[in-house]
């Protein structure tokens, strides 16, 4: 098991967030969580990758906890995230962007930077050549040199999913990866998605997108108010009655 | 390669305004040189700190006054009395110590420079990770007020303690031996040694900083200034990054605290002030924040322009007002500014 949720919660306040919530993801399979707005996922997300704490429950990855770690712990022992709202570094080029994926994979201290050794500048140009190539994997090679956050936005997707190969993750959760993208940028991300997985790198996402989901996933996790309602194949999903009640509404006839 | 080229026009230029001094008869000018080239020290790592890594410090002359008072007040006090205490006796067999004469004649017993030198360094060093610690968890506004709260402490504690002269400040610190033929002095004839020293300091620094800068570290901090949480989620300790750069700059702050010090022979209150933590503030960002070789210029050319007194009674007005017409019309910095841009921007503030 690569990673495994156990009755995680998270409360804001009055407002619960997450509520023991349970699921587990193998190693090299493309899981989905799906869940109406408000559902809780972008906040399941952030427990996982770190960025909260959960308020109880436990996360293991490749077999260790990591609830209550700080995500660049987590970072390091190879998970990885994109952005619903994309997170690039302002004035910085789009291959600089990519070369600080490569940060958990060097090692340049404050000391032999200052100093510049000479195994520092190789391990510097190792960063910018696997970099360029991991843009140019994402077809934005001739964009290497522009600022980032100038780009236009499904670019910047395309750059920050860049950054988190980078990491050479073993599990990288995607926050939306289609929002704002027309349906052929959609198949296109599909097809990414998809490509990443047959190289080895097993894939959480959660999306809004449901042909997204349905065409790539090979196991869907639904949630509602923060509890988990639903977990199978894209195929049971489909049919599910609480899932179909939470999409389309109540039968009232 | 091209990292390299502002490194040798900055020597050059040092090789060159010497020789022009040499050559007009105007050596009166290497002093305020010498003494703009350490408060450089301070404005390089400050901009490291700010235009980097995105931390503001309100209290950068704290760190250059702790430099500065606990080399003079080490190196100026007679241990005499304290002769027999045993940790005296331990500094006085590793050669820690050095003994002279005070103005009648009689014996006395002061810190050894380099030991004073070392000392002032730890304390630095500590002081920065114990206020870098808890204040750099802070963000913006609140950042700024923290670290102008310490500035404000060590300007009291220097200006009430009896140990460092109080309003007085210290004078008559010794000069200070670097090695053999080469000691940290105002004297007229170790006028030109002492600039080249000073500069010489200042390109160490520009070498290492521009190194860092273009490091890995140096990316990382970039990223952390840019969008820290997204930075930490790649797997960049944003908080020990934070912290270690602090450090650095406070302690290129205590250097140059220490050796001005020591080139002129006393420090004063004045150089702990608010006013000079709101003046290296201004500097970094007259030179265009994220700029080292901008603060370095706008560094020394505002400081030379200061220390000949060219601002007279209004030298802390001037550069107060900076602050604000550059944060108003120049946020990129003096030299980032492109004249019909600025024109432009000023015109549409009329509209």
């Amino acid at each position: 098991m690569l990673l495994e949720v156990n009755n995680l919660n998270r409360r804001f306040g009055g407002l619960q967030a997450v509520s023991d919530v349970n699921f587990s993801v193998h190693p090299g399979m493309i899981k989905a969580v799906i869940g109406p707005n408000g559902a809780g996922k972008t906040t399941l997300f952030n427990l996982i990758s770190g960025a909260l704490p959960p308020s109880s429950g436990a996360i293991h990855f490749k077999g260790l906890p990591i609830h209550g770690l700080p995500p660049f712990r987590i970072a390091e022992r190879g998970m990885a995230r994109t952005y619903q709202n994309i997170k690039l570094c302002p004035g910085m080029t789009a291959l600089e962007n990519v070369m600080i994926g490569r940060h958990c994979r060097s090692r340049a201290g404050f000391i032999s930077g200052m100093l510049n050794l000479p195994w520092t500048r190789r391990e510097e140009i190792a960063i910018r050549e696997k970099s360029l190539e991991l843009l140019a994997l994402l077809d934005i090679a001739d964009l290497a040199e522009v600022e980032a956050t100038s780009l236009a936005f499904g670019q910047q997707r395309a750059v920050e999913f860049a950054r988190a190969l980078a990491m050479e993750p073993e599990l990288l959760l995607l926050d939306e990866p289609a929002a704002g993208l027309n349906i052929y940028e959609t198949a296109e991300v599909a097809r990414l998605i998809s490509t990443i997985n047959q190289r080895g790198i097993t894939v959480l996402l959660v999306e809004h997108d449901m042909s997204l989901v349905m065409d790539i996933s090979h196991e869907i996790v639904v949630l509602s108010f923060g509890q988990k309602i639903a977990e199978g194949t894209p195929a049971e999903i489909q049919h599910n009655s609480e899932v179909i009640k939470i999409y389309l509404g109540e039968d009232d006839a | 390669m091209k990292r390299h080229l502002p490194l040798a026009l900055l020597v050059l230029t040092a090789i060159g305004v010497q020789q022009l001094t040499h050559a007009t008869g105007t050596a009166f000018y290497l002093t305020p040189l010498t003494m703009a080239a350490y408060y450089s020290l301070v404005i390089v790592g400050l901009c490291l700190l700010m235009g980097y890594a995105g931390q503001i410090s309100l209290g950068h002359a704290g760190f250059f006054a702790i430099g500065g008072y606990l080399s003079a007040m080490l190196t100026t006090r007679d241990l005499t009395p304290y002769q027999d205490n045993p940790v005296l006796v331990l500094l006085d067999k590793l050669g820690c110590t050095v003994t002279g004469q005070d103005m009648f004649g009689g014996a006395v017993l002061h810190v050894h420079p380099w030991a004073a030198f070392a000392c002032a360094i730890l304390i630095t060093i500590a002081v920065a990770y114990g206020i870098g610690i808890p204040v750099l968890k802070l963000k913006g506004h609140y950042l700024a007020m923290a670290t102008l709260g310490f500035g404000i402490i060590v300007y009291r504690l220097v200006l009430a303690s009896p140990l460092f002269g109080e309003a007085d400040g210290i004078s008559e610190v010794p000069a200070f031996p670097l090695f053999p033929g080469l000691a940290v002095s105002g004297g007229f004839e170790s006028r030109v040694s002492n600039y080249y020293l000073a500069w010489g300091m200042v390109a160490c620094a520009m070498w290492l900083l521009a190194n860092l800068i273009h490091s890995r570290v140096g990316r990382a901090l970039r990223a952390i200034h840019g969008a820290e949480d997204a930075t930490n989620a790649m797997g960049v300790n944003t908080a020990r990054y934070k912290l270690n750069t602090f450090v650095i700059s406070a302690v290129l702050a205590a250097v140059a605290g220490i050796f001005l010090t020591h080139y002129n022979g006393g420090i004063g209150p004045s150089e702990a002030g608010i006013m000079k933590s709101v003046r290296y503030v201004a500097i970094v960002a007259i030179g265009g924040m994220a700029n080292l070789w901008g603060a370095l210029v706008m560094g020394s050319l505002l400081n030379i322009m200061s220390l000949r007194g060219m601002f007279g009674s209004y030298d802390d007005a001037v550069f107060g007002l900076i602050l604000i017409v550059i944060m108003l019309f120049a946020p990129r910095g003096l030299l980032g500014l492109s004249l019909p841009q600025g024109l432009k921007r000023l015109l549409k503030r009329g509209e």
